[in-house]
């Protein structure tokens, strides 16, 4: 088995300003759009702001340079984490948020290539973007360059057979500039995984198909740094983070609380309340 | 036609660094040539036509031009949405190379039988949709798919097709091919149905009647004003396909003259394979028999709709004062 880091509860993580303030830059667009799927966002955050602050290279005044480290959001519905690290880093205004979900704006509940500066690939179809990373880093494999995929994926994804097809693809061209975290948040749109379609073993899996695989807590920036910071785990493998989180994570009436999966008609009340909570954290 | 296009693969990727051929696990020597002289430009994956072809998507917007090829009904029906997005969305230059269109595997039966590859890819937004008659056809507008902006399906037929192209006639993708000019009527024809076509208008002038044939190479754009140029003239226009009437040729065509608004309209029939999953075996041309899908069914559908057209009384057109 390959060394993993044990989880530290999740529950026990206490949010710094930076967390705080890229979930208010979420609040903010589920607010304009008034709605969004607020549980999958508050579960990444962690996630993508150590990907975008401290392992991935990029340049958001030149989105498409070519030796650019690649992102790839499967889960395409927590899409509203990644416009707040986005604008947060300027490959668009801020303001770009008020305008998620309205016809004038390029931000709709699902990321999409070609309209979001940063945004690499459409996703909101489960089990495609983690293929589409194959791609991208196969493409870097044939040509002899160096950059590399991270690709964010549910855990409800796994259930999607397209997944385990990538994964033997991924492993048997030994893709290791490709990196996959699996937001282990354990919650699905109907209920826990374990109820729907259980994953367990699920780092067991991962190592059989040809990956190298740790744990990490995922909303523990210092844990996700040292572990970004040892891909690839293995030369010649891809590497697989399970990162255990909590969907809603942020703010304490959302977190786990399935009914804030996806939520339509946001109020302004529901909306000062997510701000206040957060705060509270 | 397979081991044509395959063949012009190898010759695309010589002249161009960006072709890569993907192959879902076919048979061992495959492409070897290819394989090994370039083989970075040589993938063969397993069984698993959805990543194939969203792998595809991902080395396309990297720059390379991926050229998929698998039985045209696992490059169609299986990853029907990974085409849908991450090929027709994302307008990718990806080709689908469709091994047995049609009724080919008529002896391997249902599951094999891409009977509907034309219907569902029709519908897919930025889809370019190609059925070559014969190998010689084939070459000529292979060379043309590297142009292609978004992605290409390629639909081959047996193999050791009759050659009935013409050199002298211009080939080029989304431009019909009038084969043959005919007062009386115009059969319209896609992939191999273009010998069934021919065949049958030979027929109808040993009986007096001028049919012009054209080949419609290209599914997806369609001619239109190629089709209509050459329908204004005639009473009757039949379709001929090796395809569900559900949706293909026969339909892209309807849609064309319901909306053209012809005076007087033209009398109108299909030929293909009706709305039923084939149930029989045998050979490709057995079933295409089976389906009336031959010259002598074509030519008396011609003769049919035309006695129709005359037994009619002449629409007159009155102008308001």
């Amino acid at each position: 088995m390959t060394a993993t880091i044990s989880p530290a509860t999740p529950e026990a993580i206490a949010l710094d300003s930076r967390s705080k303030s890229l979930r208010r830059m979420i609040v903010r667009a589920l607010a304009a759009g008034g709605r969004g799927h607020l549980g999958a966002a508050f579960s990444v955050v962690e996630i993508l702001r150590v990907l975008y602050d401290d392992v991935m290279q990029f340049d958001p005044r030149n989105p498409r340079r070519p030796d650019r480290d690649r992102f790839l959001l499967s889960k395409g519905h927590g899409c509203l984490a990644l416009y707040a690290i986005l604008a947060d880093k300027g490959f668009f205004p801020e303001a770009e948020l008020d305008k998620f979900c309205a016809a004038d704006g390029i931000l709709g509940g699902h990321p999409e290539y070609g309209k979001v500066p940063g945004v690499e690939a459409s996703t909101g179809s489960l089990g495609h973007g983690f293929s589409m990373g194959v791609g991208f880093a196969l493409a870097a494999k044939l040509d002899g360059r160096a950059h590399r995929v991270f690709i964010v994926m549910g855990d409800g994804e796994c259930s999607e057979g397209t997944i385990w097809e990538a994964a033997l693809c991924a492993s048997k061209h030994k893709l290791d500039q490709l990196t996959l975290l699996i937001d282990y948040n354990k919650q699905q749109t109907y209920g826990t995984i374990a109820e729907v379609q259980g994953l367990e073993p699920l780092a067991a899996k991962w190592e059989a198909f040809g990956f190298s695989v740790r744990e990490v807590n995922g909303h523990d920036v210092g844990a996700l740094r040292s572990t970004l910071a040892a891909v690839p785990f293995a030369p010649g493998k891809p590497s697989a983070i399970i990162c255990h989180t909590i969907k809603g994570k942020g703010a304490s009436f959302t977190e786990g609380n399935l009914s804030w999966h996806h939520r339509t008609k946001v109020s302004s009340a529901e909306a000062a309340s997510l701000l206040a909570a957060i705060e509270g954290e | 036609m397979r081991k044509t296009s395959l063949n012009m693969v190898y010759e695309l990727a010589k002249r161009d660094p960006r072709v890569v051929f993907i192959g879902s696990d076919l048979g061992p020597d495959t492409l070897k040539q290819l394989k090994a002289e370039l083989p970075n430009q040589f993938l063969m994956e397993g069984v698993s036509e959805a990543n194939i072809v969203t792998m595809a998507a991902g080395l396309a917007l990297e720059g390379k031009i991926p050229y998929i090829n698998t039985i045209a009904t696992f490059l169609t029906r299986r990853c029907f949405e990974q085409i849908v997005l991450d090929l027709g969305l994302h307008r990718t230059k990806v080709r689908l190379i469709g091994s047995g269109g049609g009724l080919v595997y008529a002896p391997l039966g249902p599951t094999h039988l891409a009977t509907d590859d034309i219907a569902i890819l029709r519908a897919v937004p930025n889809m370019t949709i190609l059925a070559p008659c014969d190998a010689d056809e084939m070459r000529r507008l292979m060379w043309q798919t590297l142009d292609v902006d978004g992605p290409v399906y390629i639909r081959l037929g047996k193999g050791g097709d009759p050659i009935v192209s013409r050199a002298d006639l211009p080939c080029e993708i989304g431009r019909a091919i009038p084969i043959r000019d005919g007062r009386d009527a115009l059969i319209v024809a896609t992939g191999i149905c273009l010998q069934v076509a021919l065949e049958a208008a030979a027929e109808l002038e040993k009986q007096g009647v001028a049919a012009g044939v054209l080949h419609v190479h290209t599914l997806k754009p369609l001619d239109a004003a190629a089709f209509l140029e050459k329908a204004a003239p005639v009473r009757v226009i039949l379709t001929i396909e090796e395809h569900t009437l559900v949706g293909g040729l026969g339909s892209a065509v309807a849609e064309i003259i319901a909306e053209a608004g012809f005076n007087p309209a033209k009398r109108f029939k299909r030929i293909g394979i009706p709305d039923v999953f084939p149930d029989q075996y045998g050979s490709q041309s057995g079933l295409m028999k089976r389906y009336g899908i031959t010259a002598s069914a074509a030519a008396a559908a011609v003769l049919n709709a035309l006695k129709a057209a005359r037994q009619e009384t002449p629409t007159t057109t009155y102008c308001g004062s």
